[in-house]
């Protein structure tokens, strides 16, 4: 698939010494919505403002839609807009003012027909007349959006757009970013909750200390270290695991009362009969059972730990 | 060039002025009044002429310099500071306006409230003393200049600035004691021989100077080196800020 954004070697080192982004190499492909994950402090806002033109990177090279961000960097931002972590707003301009701003700014004539669609889709065209400062929390962060979509961009980076945002906004957010998908936008989003990302993204980007870890569709990622539990609670609690099943992935919880196995969900033989089976040879009864599925959750932390 | 990009940043600052109109321009209109009052007609009714002109009228020029410098520091200087206060500058910094376009979109505007403030003092000035101007086109240009020129220094102090103590100190440190000893309020012939010679070393000296020259020919320094060093003066300012922006200083981390 052809790429939209195509990061090599990319390194940042801050005048402090610190550096957050070490060889970074990646590519966006174009239309997809990519999913950005890594803990706090790992680099996300970094890398995304050294692509928007906010930090100068230290080295490496960046293209956007082959547009190279320093030497051709009018091409290249024309092209992007960009959301940001925080809410950063003129707080004495009125919500209309600042689109029409920000519509300028990135070398568009006035579009009136535009606005007033954007403002409507964001449920904030009966506040177009406020200052910014007398809107709500979430009403700030939908301007931020309007702000980044308001010139029409190829390509949209959403730095945390959920973040202290209300359940029902959240899905407002979430149909509104599949509707650009489905108008052609690249998506890049950084989030904390992982059930956004399993529920948006086409492939997910693990970021940890400034490295790029895995980066996988989400259905693959899934899949490859996706593992199922079965849990199996017991008739009477058991003092410890006896002696031929501990080459088996087995725990036993703190009461003695659960065994959890760990098997993966692609191996052929799972290995659950065979249990089963010497688990009845040790008169080991259990009322219960129920397997789950790891969740992206489980997944990332794994990924982070094993990192670390 | 991106010139919808300049347009919405001029529109956008002028947009701020008539919003702040009150601040932006009835207190210099008012605190000028107040030296035309003291300085004009009170104390200016005693002193005798200056180069053949009265002390009143004789202080219109100066008075308009330092309004108009003091305006233009702080217009330019908010300007860009603000965007850095609230952070919404990371907008400017990401979309596809270069330098040049960012400075003339923001001295533009603030060098255009300017003029139109010392337009505003020059017709209130006429409330209170006579005065004529005997270069008209001369005088224009110096107002121009002067306005672009310290816009200019205003936006270099608005990039630099890190708190808003900053965007103060340099305004009440430095130009205020140039502005009151650049000659607004006497002749640099009136003073002793030694003071003459350091006064020289003071720019708004030459402004003044040359500014006063186009309302009624009479110039403490000629006119020719007024106009040459507004041209260094604002030379200085323009290398500074490409300086910031390419270093991305205070801008860019
Ligand atoms: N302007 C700066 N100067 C110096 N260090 C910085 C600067 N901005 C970020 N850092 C450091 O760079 C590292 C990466 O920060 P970054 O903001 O990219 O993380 P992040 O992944 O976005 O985290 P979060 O999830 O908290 O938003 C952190 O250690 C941070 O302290
Ligand atoms: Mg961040």
């Amino acid at each position: 698939m052809e790429s939209v954004i195509s990061i090599k070697n990319l390194n940042k080192t801050y005048g402090t010494g610190l550096r957050a982004l070490n060889n970074i190499n990646l590519d966006i492909r174009r239309g997809e919505i990519f999913a950005l994950l890594g803990p706090n402090g790992a680099g996300k806002t970094t890398l995304i403002s050294v692509i928007c033109g906010i930090v100068t990177p230290s080295g490496g090279t960046v293209l956007v839609d082959g547009h190279d961000i320093l030497s051709d960097f009018r091409a290249a931002r024309s092209k992007i807009g960009l959301v940001p972590q925080e809410l950063a707003n003129a707080p004495f301009e009125s919500v209309l003012a600042t689109l029409k701003f920000s519509r300028g700014l990135f070398g568009k004539p006035d579009n009136p027909a535009i606005i007033e669609k954007l403002l409507r889709d964001l449920s904030l065209w009966d506040k177009r007349h406020e200052k910014i400062m007398a809107l709500s929390g979430g009403m700030k962060r939908r301007v931020l959006i309007a702000k980044a979509l308001v010139h029409e961009p190829e390509i949209l980076f959403l730095d945390e757009p959920t973040a202290g945002v209300d359940v029902e906004l959240r899905h407002d957010m979430w149909d509104m970013v599949r509707d650009l998908r489905a108008n052609g936008v690249t998506i890049i989003l950084t989030t904390h909750y992982i059930d956004e990302a399993e529920e948006m993204a086409d492939r997910i980007g693990v970021i940890n200390n400034g490295e790029i870890g895995v980066v996988e569709d989400k259905t693959v990622l899934m899949n490859k270290l996706g593992k199922k539990q079965l849990t199996l609670t017991l008739q009477q609690p058991l003092s410890n695991i006896p002696n031929e099943l501990t080459n088996y992935p087995l725990t036993l919880s703190a009461d003695g009362n659960c065994l959890t196995y760990t098997f993966d969900v692609h191996q052929e033989h799972t290995g659950i009969p065979e249990l089963l089976r010497k688990l009845g040879k040790h008169d080991i009864d259990f009322k219960d059972l129920h397997s789950s599925e790891s969740s992206l959750e489980d997944i990332f932390v794994s990924l982070v730990k094993d990192k670390s | 060039m991106n010139l919808y990009g300049v347009r919405a940043i001029y529109l956008f600052e002028m947009a701020r002025m008539w919003r702040t109109l009150m601040q932006s321009l009835a207190s210099p209109i008012l605190t000028t009044s107040l030296y035309f009052v003291v300085f004009g007609a009170a104390i200016g009714s005693r002193m005798g002429e200056i180069d053949g002109i009265s002390y009143a009228s004789f202080i219109v020029p100066g008075l308009l310099m330092l309004s108009l410098l003091g305006e233009s520091i702080s217009n330019a200087s908010f300007g860009i500071y603000f965007p850095k206060f609230s952070g919404s500058i990371y907008e400017l910094l990401s979309a596809p306006v270069s330098p040049i376009e960012i400075v003339v979109g923001y001295v533009g505007a603030a060098a255009t409230k300017s003029v139109i403030l010392g337009l505003l003092i020059l017709a209130t000035a006429r409330l209170f003393v006579d005065y004529e101007i005997m270069h008209p086109v001369w005088m224009v240009t110096f107002l121009l200049l002067t306005a672009t020129t310290f816009s200019l220094f205003g936006f270099v102090i608005g990039l630099w600035a890190d708190d808003f103590q900053k965007l103060q100190i340099i305004p009440m440190m430095v130009i205020m004691p140039l502005t009151f000893l650049g000659g607004a309020f006497y002749s640099i012939n009136m003073l002793p021989p030694f003071w003459q010679k350091v006064t020289l070393f003071n720019p708004v000296v030459y402004l003044v100077s040359g500014f006063r020259w186009s309302f009624y020919g009479v110039a403490d320094v000629n006119v020719v080196v007024s106009v040459a060093m507004i041209f260094v003066f604002m030379l200085i300012c323009l290398s500074a800020i490409w300086w910031i922006f390419k270093s991305g200083y205070r801008l860019k981390s």
